[in-house]
């Protein structure tokens, strides 16, 4: 292993200045930013890393209103640059223009599906990793009450709360489950105080583990689980070592990995069009379990959940996608 | 601090002393070589027309402008007034005519406010109500320094405003027109304690246009006409006419000139007309009365007692509520609510008491501001669109009429001096020959030269056979330009009387107490 | 200070132009901190935003929407209001242009579709600002706070229907579908290539010469007609306006209306025209940045067409400052938008007094030297 890894990196130096020249990269961050402490922010840790083992720079850019998107697409194309990522639904009507103008540029697009021969699409399965930490959840809790603090109401998150929801209620026939968005502009995926305000009703109304998939208003969240005694559970990245004690779980989607992915795919040759979904199966969602939560996850709730992943990945238990109909049977 | 000390006047240079004063506004010479000598414990007046250079002269003595060239020596030294700092520092305090007070602050705090003497407030506070009291008693100028000063009557705010400034060692005071918003009596009190500032060796000048003021209280008069001092005079030796003359250039009528009047039909007539404030306080309470044709009705009061709620419902400002107003057989109350415009179109005119705030927008061009009331009106509109040659016409056409200087239509209404925006509200209400004209204080800061020609209209649309009503605060015009005066006090009508059976003193009574009105006319 | 005002090619001339200056002075000294040349940035600003056919068209691109929401927010200055709620007003409008498109699409092209989208949006719009301004003139809430609020209220509503209701079935982003090939308005590269002249592609559209025909309108309706009479008196002294026999209440709720029918035509642009579809935030402080352009522009519809430019600039230099010079992020470059709103805007009036000063001393010099040259001639 450490060999191969070496050799790697020697063959990589060996050709980095030709590497370097050839593969010009760019990235098109989305109005969010890329230090939103969200999917943003995974694909910009996940570029950040490929520059740092790789030594090639990339292009970014990141929009500032709707007009930009296809703006710095095309101009990103126009300059040569390749592959480009494209961060996000919103980008999804840039990305099929620009890939139809410049046919011989690769795009990669993260959480929305364009149909060109020239794009790659990545999307998440949320509702499958979402599955599982409302399993976990409602096992934890005692009051059999279980809670989800959303960022900005977007179909995304609601797929988020209805895979949750489908797991609580898989685990805990009976759970109960309260839903809260935190706002209906942007500014709701950085909003720690009004988080954390959302977190403490939903205490107060019994639940005692709570979801955020918030972006930067997840902080709050977590604060008012560790004030209160309660339990909360981390997205997107694993949260664990926050609040070690009251941080449950992280439900983890790999934007990091995707992004890293699509630009390292491109340097070794490996690029493919198409659709890439990321469920349990592919690696794409999961859940963390770590030292800073072993302690809280007794070896049934593990055992149980991890029957349960099988069972997903093997089809056996069918998480409905909100996204596929708008719609979450198991919250009416 | 330092406090006027009498002894001073023993040296005999002059409190002010003004060398040679010039002061341009781009092309315009407010001030041409002006000079001006104040003796030491006098009271001086300075007259002159809008426009003359008297606030132009003050402001440069007062430190907002700087003079373009000339010599201010106060007590016989040079000094430098840069800004109003150094007025201050140099014995001057000015009372402006619209007081700079906080209403919400109390007297003594308005008193200290900007001159405490320690960083420490209460201190300041101890010693600023000594020295307060200590001022009140020498000038015999007392009001209550924890009383509210928004609360006072405007009596007593000017009171305040003169003890700010001595308060700040002023032994120069300087008034800018203090009777304009004064009752009669009130004046009278001011004037009693210039007397005693003057005994104690303050200086006091006193800008007014006003020339029986001049008369009353000064010692030495200066005339300013056209930016340059026309005539110094001991105020003993001159009298009305010849100041008036000396102010405008010409010899100038002070009476009206006017035929006996012959009252025809009732063409306006109220009924128990009651207007109350936001509070239900009454403003106007059960009004009544008549205007007929061909003659003036003056209503005499002091300010503030329903005068201008009367104009309002009469002109349809304001909705009838309470009560029923008959135009020219057109019933009005509160079923059927007609406002301003169709208030015109009864042939009601309308010359505001409020010029600045009513009668026109002095942000508008001439040309707008003498449509106003009759913008709708099918003569300034071709469609869609006002008619812009129209409408400067008319506005040509008033101002030709009434000799609004400069004739100039596109000029802003702000740029006109007080006369001619006065002589082009007038021309705009009276262009129709409206069978009712109400005309509120038709000559409040309009010069005299104007003064003369506005009540010649006045009398000649009587003369026409229209009703005129006038509300004024000047008893003297009251007098003498209307043929029945009804007296308004606290909202109610308490007195009528015939102008060629007024005086002032029986006028002044009844504007004070009601009780001891003479007449009623309900 | 003196009651003479400046000449009008220094008023809005000159001041105006050291106004801009000093605001890019500051900025590049901020510039220069990140260690960039502020040289280089200025010639990228600039040349993003005028040196080539799709910057030109990005800049009067966004131009279009800010003189749509300037003279929204001028015609409500002129009334004495200060409608900040040209976001929401726009956002609205941009739904009621939205559903007309998405019903009648396939039924009619563009420009017989065009109508009925202004007509629509302008309705919607104008509802939208119709509450406020009735809260106003009749119940006495202020329009400032009504105004904002209804911005966010806007923005919630938005966001329901788009994610509830008007979500394109099985799409997972919420915005509609897309409004149908040849009943969105075209873009100036087709008009130009229809001509046989061929520029770049921008999302520049016809919307640009609505704008155009608005700003004239505007002026008509403002300078020439007794409704803007009524109007700017209303802005300037209520009370004589009673004393005209205007309707004061009813005439503040129509200008409010007219308002917000104005913002309202950012929905022609967006929805209609660049984004071919309602999707969320497709105003992107448009609205806000209206307030601006008014101010800049002194609520006259010429000065708001300069100030649009303006900001459409630095709106599209801006994009590409941050695009071509990586250590510039796109926050540097919103602050330099900010110095210069602080400067154009906020302190326009800083060095009015010194430059009448000096104006003053120049006049003032040249009178009396032509005074003395007089009474030389004369002795």
């Amino acid at each position: 292993m450490k060999f191969q890894l070496l050799a790697l990196s020697a063959a990589v130096a060996i050709s980095a200045s030709a590497t370097a020249a050839d593969l010009k990269p760019a990235v098109v961050f989305d109005m969010g930013g890329k230090f939103d402490k969200s999917f943003n922010e995974g694909v910009y840790n996940g570029v950040e890393r490929f520059r740092k083992e790789t030594g090639i720079k990339y292009k970014e850019f990141e929009v500032t209103n709707p007009a930009q998107r296809e703006q710095a697409v095309r101009k990103m194309a126009q300059r040569k640059a390749d592959p480009v990522i494209s961060v996000g639904f919103a980008q999804a009507s840039a990305v099929e223009k620009a890939s139809k103008a410049y046919p011989d540029t690769r795009f990669t697009i993260i959480d929305m599906v364009v149909d060109q021969p020239n794009v790659q699409s990545v999307v998440f399965k949320e509702q499958e990793g979402s599955f599982l930490v409302g399993m976990l959840a409602a096992m934890k809790s005692e009051s059999k009450v279980v809670s989800f603090v959303g960022g900005m109401d977007i179909p995304l998150i609601r797929r988020f709360n209805c895979g949750y929801v489908q797991g609580a209620k898989y685990a805990v026939s009976n759970a109960e489950v309260i839903s809260n968005m935190t706002g209906t502009t942007p500014s709701a995926w950085n909003d720690p105080g009004k988080g954390g305000e959302l977190a403490k009703s939903q205490f107060d109304r019994g639940s005692d583990v709570v979801f955020a998939a918030a972006g930067a208003t997840g902080a709050g969240v977590y604060q008012a689980a560790k004030d209160a005694g309660k339990f909360a559970i981390g997205v997107d990245s694993n949260q664990n070592h926050l609040h070690p004690g009251t941080m449950l779980t992280s439900m983890t989607k790999q934007v990091d990995i995707a992004a890293y992915n699509s630009f390292k795919a491109a340097q070794d040759g490996s690029w493919k069009p198409g659709i890439n979904v990321l469920g349990l199966a592919e690696g794409g969602v999961d859940w963390a379990l770590d030292e800073h939560n072993k302690d809280l996850i007794t070896p049934e709730m593990k055992a149980a959940v991890e029957q349960a992943k099988a069972d997903i990945i093997a089809g056996k238990i069918v998480v409905h996608d909100y996204m596929a109909d708008n719609t979450c049977p198991a919250m009416n | 601090m330092t406090i006027s000390n009498p002894q001073q006047a023993a040296d005999q240079s002059p409190a002010i002393d003004l060398r040679k004063i010039n002061k341009r506004f781009g092309p315009v010479h407010a001030n041409r070589d002006v000079d001006l000598q104040v003796g030491r414990g006098t009271v001086h007046g300075i007259i002159g027309e809008n426009g003359a250079g008297k606030s132009t002269l003050m402001s440069i003595l007062y430190g907002f402008y700087e003079a373009d060239s000339g010599d201010i020596l106060i007590n016989g030294k040079t000094v430098k007034i840069r800004a109003s700092k150094d007025a201050i520092n140099a014995g001057i305090g000015m009372v402006h005519q619209h007081f700079m007070l906080v209403d919400t602050f109390t007297v003594l705090e308005n008193v200290m406010l900007g001159a405490e003497a320690s960083s420490s407030l209460r201190h300041s506070m101890v010693d600023a109500r000594k020295e307060l009291q200590r001022l009140s008693e020498e000038y015999g100028l007392a009001v209550d320094p924890d009383a509210m000063t928004g609360e006072l009557p405007v009596g007593l705010q000017q009171r305040v405003e003169i003890l700010k400034a001595l308060y700040r060692g002023a032994d120069i005071l300087i008034l800018d027109e203090p009777t304009g918003v004064l009752t009669p009596q009130e004046a009278e009190q001011l004037f009693s304690i210039l007397d005693t500032l003057r005994s104690r060796g303050v200086s006091v000048m006193l800008i007014t246009h006003k020339l029986q003021e001049i008369l009353a209280i000064t010692d030495h008069v200066s005339v300013m006409r056209a930016g340059t001092m026309v005539a110094d005079r001991v105020t003993a030796d001159t009298n009305k006419e010849e100041l008036a003359e000396l102010m405008v250039g010409r010899k100038v009528l002070l009476h009206v000139d006017k035929a006996p009047a012959q009252p025809g039909d009732v063409l306006l007539q109220a009924d128990n007309l009651t207007v109350r404030d936001a509070d239900a306080v009454p403003r106007l309470d059960d009004v009544s009365l008549k205007l007929r044709a061909g003659e003036i009705v003056g209503i005499a009061g002091v300010s503030g007692n329903g005068q201008t709620e009367l104009l309002e419902v009469l002109s349809g400002i304001r909705p009838v509520e309470d009560g029923k107003l008959n135009v020219n057989g057109t019933l009005i109350d509160a079923t059927n609510v007609l406002d301003a415009k169709d208030l015109r179109h009864l042939s009601v005119g309308h010359v505001a008491e409020d010029r600045h705030r009513l009668g026109m927008v002095t942000a508008f061009s001439a040309r707008e501001s003498a449509i106003m009331g009759f913008q709708d009106e099918p003569e300034f509109n071709r469609g869609l669109l006002t008619d812009g040659g129209a409408i400067t016409r008319h506005c040509q056409q008033l101002m030709d009429e009434f000799d609004v200087r400069p004739g100039n239509p596109d000029l802003k209404s702000a740029n006109f001096s007080g006369g001619n925006q006065q002589k082009l509200c007038i021309a705009r209400e009276m262009e129709r020959q409206p069978k009712v004209l109400l005309v509120g204080q038709p000559t409040r800061g309009v010069d005299i030269g104007a003064i003369e020609f506005i009540h010649q209209q006045i009398v000649k649309l009587r003369d026409a056979g229209s009703a005129v009503l006038v509300v004024s605060v000047e008893l003297e015009e009251v007098m003498s330009l209307c043929d029945r005066i009804l007296v308004m006090f606290e909202g109610r009508i308490v007195g009528e009387i015939a102008a060629s059976e007024a005086d002032a003193k029986t006028l002044g009574l009844m504007m004070g107490n009601a009780s001891e009105a003479g007449g009623n006319a309900g | 200070m003196s009651n003479r005002t400046l000449p009008a090619w220094i008023d809005i001339g000159l001041i105006p132009l050291i106004n801009i200056c000093l605001a890019f002075i500051v900025s590049a000294g901020i510039i220069m901190l990140i260690g960039e040349s502020p040289v280089e940035a200025v010639q990228v600003m600039l040349f993003g935003a005028f040196g080539y056919g799709e910057g030109i068209g990005y800049t009067l691109y966004y131009a279009t929407n800010f003189i749509f929401t300037g003279l929204a927010v001028a015609v409500a200055f002129h009334a004495g209001l200060f409608n900040i709620g040209g976001e929401g007003q726009a956002y609205l409008g941009g739904l009621g242009v939205g559903l007309v498109c998405l019903m009648l699409d396939s039924w009619l092209p563009w420009w017989a579709l065009l109508p009925f989208a202004i007509v629509a949006g302008g309705l919607f719009g104008a509802a939208w600002a119709y509450i406020p301004a009735y809260l106003q003139a009749y119940r006495g809430s202020h329009i400032v706070i009504t105004t904002i609020m209804f911005n966010f209220i806007a923005s919630a509503l938005m966001v329901y229907l788009l994610v509830n209701v008007l979500i394109e079935p099985g799409s997972m982003s919420p915005q509609t579908r897309s409004i149908a090939e040849g009943a969105t308005l075209p873009y100036m590269y087709q008009v130009f290539a229809a001509f046989g002249i061929e520029i770049e592609q921008s999302p520049l559209n016809v919307s640009l010469i609505l704008a155009l025909l608005a700003c004239v309108l505007v002026w008509l309706l403002i300078w020439h007609t007794r409704w803007g009479y009524a109007i700017r008196m209303i802005g300037f002294n209520e009370k004589a306006a009673v004393y005209s026999g205007i309707n004061t209440r009813r005439t503040i709720v129509i200008s409010m209306c007219i308002s917000g029918a104005l913002a309202a035509m950012v929905g022609i642009n967006e929805v209609m025209g660049a984004q071919q579809r309602v999707l969320l935030e497709f105003v992107a402080g448009a609205g806000f940045t209206g307030i601006a352009v008014s101010l800049m522009g002194r609520n006259h519809p010429l000065g708001i067409i300069a100030a649009s430019v303006l900001f459409g600039a630095l709106y599209q230099g801006g994009a590409e400052l941050s695009f071509e010079i990586s250590t510039i992020t796109r926050d540097l470059v919103v602050v330099i938008q900010g110095l210069v709103i602080l400067f154009c805007g906020a302190l326009a009036y800083m060095l009015k007094p010194t430059l009448e000063k000096l104006f003053l001393r120049y006049t003032l010099s040249k009178a009396t030297r032509q005074d003395s040259l007089k009474e030389e001639a004369q002795s």
